[in-house]
């Protein structure tokens, strides 16, 4: 059937494709010819640079749930999506095709405004983000002083699209599913910005670039050895503050249908998820920034510097965003893995991890770091 | 007019408005929306002060934390205002009192002599380097800490004022303790019990 429809339709493919080819080439020829007065134009070389982040962002959401189906079929000896194009590469294109063009079915008696803003209010701040985070020490958006304040708060403001979305919807399955959330994420919130100040004590700095650049030296200069428990505890917070699982308690399928978004359908569901996915790329880039050296290269300190710096051997093996890329792939996959391995924790469950044993440990370990930095202890604290 | 006091303008017009709408909508969900509304647009309003460290933790703190926590309480009540507009005009002249004294009270305190263009100086653009944070970490630290000190005793005194308050023990609640529930061994839930097997008559 497929195949008869591609027959059928060729021609008219074929010369959308080739117009499509050809407007993105004399589009990017322009902007060639043009270069010097789009970089003098403030307004304008700013919005291409946010572009530049946010479509391969969005890009990398569409295949990271392709690649969650993929990885989670495999650990369960399945083969995953393999129909949609070579080897199944185009499922997420057609995802995104089929919830484009659904109905947006707007529940009755539920606030219109609210509903629909909801999900635009928990991908905003997904979104934005990604504005002070760095790429390599000089490739970066914004370099704010406070980038990772800034962060921290940007990430809190993600929970009133979940909370907005369940009370909006006038449902008591979405109306449970938001109340969950916000007790979740507000509680795992707490123990995440202890961790973050453990990571600002070592680093010394609410900079980035310049925490990232405090870990210079060798693998073992990261601070993930002097700050275990803190990278221990700010990821699996990670994975509780982005919803999933083993802590999806604010979907729950088998207790309250899909939580807070029971009631959407269509692009507005969809939004959901690109917040979600969204979300995990960027709890996996920070804690690869703060924790795993950034764009630093695992080699330095084994292989001569030499060899690091310069020529084809220095671009493979230097530091690099390649590196960040590798090291923020890694976390992601933890998350697949996750999800694979984990049954979904009890409620009463979460909020005993997260109150009764990640705060302490948090609280314990910034007063050991503490008397550190104050003895100059190690590699780390001088 | 320039950019910069265009930005100051609409981000003041949105925050009169977001705060003059708490006190008027009659959904509480809405008004404690609105009052996220206006946290954000003062945040935005202290971010062209170049007092970046406030305005964030004004957001982390208030929008990201506390007014999570409102919205969640606020939620859950059902509320009736009906009942609650029933004494308007019997209470009208002491509400008005009331208005009045912290209409007066404001003036003394917020008035043009105290506030006006006159007695305030207009911020320096600070230099490039220069660090918020670092600034207000070292007044915080030296000048201000006894203050600094005495308010986070009695924040950590209403936090353990409320557990207190709060953690009474009922006899008819039931809670699990999970040392318990690791600590089971099988025999404690099962007996194996061995017999003979029926014989056949």
């Amino acid at each position: 059937m497929a195949h008869t429809l591609i027959e059928k339709y060729k021609g008219q493919l074929l010369a959308t494709v080739l117009m499509a080819g050809v407007l993105s080439v004399l589009v990017v020829m322009l902007g060639v010819y043009f270069w010097n007065d789009i970089k003098a134009n403030v307004f304008l070389y700013s919005v291409i640079k946010i572009l530049v982040i946010v479509v391969p962002l969005l890009l990398a959401v569409a295949y990271l749930t392709f690649a969650e189906r993929k990885v989670i079929g495999y650990m369960q000896l399945r083969i995953g999506h393999n129909r949609v194009g070579p080897r199944g590469w185009l499922q997420p294109i057609a995802d995104a095709m089929k919830l484009l063009f659904k109905e947006i079915v707007i529940p009755t008696n539920s606030n219109r405004f609210l509903f629909l803003i909801a999900p635009m209010i928990s991908i905003a701040p997904a979104l934005a983000a990604w504005a002070v985070l760095p790429f390599t020490d000089t490739l970066v958006l914004a370099n704010i002083d406070a980038s990772l304040l800034y962060i921290l708060a940007l990430t809190s403001m993600g929970v009133y699209g979940v909370i907005i979305a369940g009370w909006a919807s006038n449902s008591k399955y979405a109306f449970l599913g938001a109340m969950r959330s916000a007790a979740q994420i507000v509680s795992y919130e707490i123990a995440m910005g202890f961790a973050l100040v453990g990571v600002l004590i070592a680093g010394g700095s609410l900079n980035l670039v310049d925490i990232v650049q405090a870990q210079q030296g060798s693998v073992l200069h990261w601070f993930w050895l002097p700050l275990l428990p803190l990278f221990l505890v700010y990821f699996i917070s990670g994975v509780a503050e982005t919803n999933r699982a083993p802590f999806d308690v604010s979907e729950g399928e088998s207790e309250i249908v899909a939580g807070f978004h029971v009631e959407y359908s269509g692009m507005a569901f969809a939004v959901f998820f690109l917040a979600e996915y969204a979300n995990m790329i960027l709890i996996a880039a920070l804690a690869a920034l703060m924790f795993l050296g950034g764009w630093l290269s695992p080699f330095e300190g084994i292989l001569p510097d030499e060899f690091l710096a310069t020529g084809i051997t220095g671009l493979v093996f230097g530091s690099g965003v390649h590196w960040l890329f590798a090291k923020t792939s890694l976390m992601l996959l933890f998350f697949l893995w996750f999800r694979a391995t984990f049954p979904r924790y009890r409620y009463d469950q979460i909020m005993r991890l997260g109150w009764k044993v990640f705060i302490p440990i948090t609280i314990v370990w910034l007063v050991i770091e503490g008397a550190a930095v104050v003895a100059n202890v190690g590699p780390w604290f001088d | 007019m320039d950019f910069e006091r265009f930005i100051f303008y609409v981000f003041a017009a949105i925050l009169i408005f977001a705060a003059a709408r708490v006190i008027t909508v009659r959904n509480p969900v809405h008004a404690a929306l609105h009052l996220v509304l206006a946290f954000f647009t003062c945040s935005a309003l202290w971010l062209l002060l170049e007092a970046e460290f406030l305005a964030i933790t004004l957001v982390l703190v208030y929008v990201g934390a506390v007014m999570v926590l409102f919205l969640f309480v606020v939620m859950m009540l059902d509320i009736n205002t009906s009942p609650l507009r029933e004494g308007f005009i019997r209470y009208l002249p002491l509400g008005l009192g009331v208005a009045a004294l912290i209409v007066m009270e404001m003036y003394l305190v917020v008035r043009a002599r105290n506030f006006g263009v006159d007695s305030v100086t207009i911020p320096a653009r600070h230099p490039e380097g220069y660090s918020n944070v670092r600034e207000i970490g070292s007044v915080l630290y030296t000048d201000y800490v006894y203050p600094f000190e005495i308010a986070s005793v009695i924040l950590l005194v209403a936090i353990i004022a409320a557990i207190a308050l709060t953690m009474r023990k009922r006899p008819e609640t039931k809670s699990q303790n999970p040392a318990e529930q690791v600590a089971v061994k099988a025999r404690d839930r099962v007996r194996v019990v061995e017999m003979k097997a029926e014989e056949k008559q």
